[in-house]
């Protein structure tokens, strides 16, 4: 790792606290991003299920959008249900492309005036010019460069934001935000993330997010936890990544996303790629994204082929690793439908030998997500 | 037992007449953080040198380790099988990976020493 391949990476607000904590840095979708501190990536992702964990994710591109005719002009580019998602409530969503496939994945939030979009890092420049090319007059799309995104996960998380900020943690639902403070910072609180926990994430301005963090990591059941756990955690929870699990290439319904197809839209399409989409919500795919359990302790990698008993091709590793809670290898890939269904017995290659590999319900990890009580 | 010599590809050796220990250095396993399975030649294998022979694979990535010495592999450590992240814990005695007859010993002078290994090893991180 050369300073001079650090020197054309961007930072977050949270670079000299990563530097700070023991942070391996390493390049990721141009930015400088902490891997693991010194706990390492198993005891992050544990931490983080027993506790509460600290990610950065300002990485990641924060867009609102303003003016009359946003939502009408976002429904053709999404297949989500935009146009009814209430105030002050959160859901995922894709861009999808004419083929079907998707371009990328976001959460949106119905702010009221405006609605936001969280998108990944690696595809925020191509969707920020996507959305401009189709945006009417009257609509703005701004950029939030300046702002940080931090998310706190696991069962201790709620409990760690209450001793800093007023609200009624029993009455703040999983999928929506308010506007709120935390240790007197202003924040935007969702309740949100990508590990299966109950969890929140906070936007909050770049130049506050160093002191939020440091406060939050005072509270002793709180650990700064780098993307390689966070990427064990999302794959326990069975979420997608893009570029691996979903990408150009799947639509929505291979990938097993039809739930985040609104009812309407489905009833009346009016999104780019809807003829792929709805033809393949009422005629079924060809292939099926699906949860992977390696037999022994091998782990298999992206990209492993995966064969019937009989030797036939039927699909690939899309993502592949470990899973820390689950203390054993695991995948997720795509495979031929009809070798899709839970407990269909597979091969995989790996080195030259055949590894027997079951697919396994999703997520591998029971969700934890917040219910409101009854 | 001889002294601990090092390879370039940061494998450690010790040598007991014929047999040569094997197992990756303290500065590998930091550089691969957690360890989750070892994968181990079989015995009775012949390797020569710079052969890979063992793939260690942490939650991120497969590592490849390659034999420092040509010769048969006679034993491999059955401990990483139950228990990979002695790698972590012990790299350098617990975690050995394999014992090799050598039949070559004279590629032992190509090794290095502790102290130079300690000065290539700085020059990499």
């Amino acid at each position: 790792m050369s300073d001079g391949l650090n020197v054309a990476l961007k930072q977050t607000p949270l670079h000299a606290l990563h530097v700070a904590s023991g942070g391996r840095l390493v390049p990721f979708a141009g930015y400088d991003m902490p891997v693991q501190y010194k706990l390492g990536i198993l005891k992050e992702h544990l931490h983080t299920r027993a506790a509460a964990g600290l990610f950065d994710v300002s990485h990641m591109g924060q867009l609102v959008l303003r003016g009359a005719g946003g939502g009408e002009a976002l429904e053709k580019l999404v297949p989500a249900d935009v146009l009814n998602l209430a105030e002050g409530r959160m859901r995922y969503g894709q861009f999808t492309n004419a083929a079907g496939g998707i371009l990328d994945d976001f959460m949106i939030s119905n702010c009221g005036d405006c609605l936001g979009l969280v998108v990944n890092a690696a595809c925020k420049e191509a969707d920020i010019a996507h959305l401009e090319a189709n945006l009417p007059e009257g609509c703005t799309l701004e950029y939030l460069d300046s702002k940080a995104l931090l998310a706190l996960q696991g069962p201790k998380a709620a409990e760690v934001l209450a001793q800093h900020c007023d609200i009624s943690f029993e009455g703040f639902p999983f999928m929506s935000f308010r506007e709120t403070t935390v240790a007197g910072i202003a924040v935007t609180l969702s309740r949100s993330g990508y590990t299966g926990e109950d969890g929140f994430e906070i936007s909050v301005e770049g130049d506050d997010a160093h002191l939020l963090a440091e406060t939050l990591i005072g509270e002793g059941d709180v650990e700064l936890i780098g993307l390689g756990a966070r990427d064990s955690l999302r794959l326990e929870a069975g979420l997608c990544l893009y570029g691996h699990d979903i990408n150009e290439t799947t639509s929505p319904v291979e990938a097993g996303l039809s739930w985040s197809i609104g009812k309407r839209r489905r009833e009346e399409g009016g999104f780019i790629g809807d003829e792929t989409i709805l033809r393949h919500l009422s005629e079924g795919t060809e292939r099926k994204r699906v949860g992977l359990k390696p037999e022994g302790r091998a782990l298999l990698r992206d990209h492993a082929v995966l064969s019937t008993v009989n030797g036939e091709q039927v699909g690939e590793i899309t993502s592949g690793g470990f899973g820390p809670t689950l203390g054993g290898p695991l995948a997720m890939g795509y495979v031929r439908s009809d070798s899709a269904e839970v407990g269909t017995i597979l091969n995989a290659e790996l080195r030259g030998k055949s590894v027997v590999i079951e697919v396994v319900a999703m997520p591998a990890v029971p969700a934890r997500f917040f219910r409101m009580k009854q | 037992m001889s002294e601990m010599q090092f390879s370039e590809d940061h494998e450690w050796v010790v040598v007991d007449g014929d047999v040569a220990t094997v197992g990756i250095t303290n500065f590998a396993q930091e550089q691969l953080g957690d360890i989750v399975f070892v994968d181990l030649p079989d015995t009775g294998k012949t390797v020569t040198k710079s052969d890979e022979v063992a793939v260690v694979e942490s939650v991120k990535a497969a590592a490849e380790v390659y034999t420092p010495l040509s010769g048969d592999i006679i034993e491999t450590n059955d401990v990483l099988d139950s228990a990979p992240e002695t790698v972590n814990s012990d790299p350098q005695a617990g975690a050995w990976f394999f014992k090799i007859k050598m039949s070559d010993p004279g590629e032992l002078d190509g090794l290095m020493d502790a102290a130079t290994y300690d000065v290539f090893a700085s020059d990499e991180g």
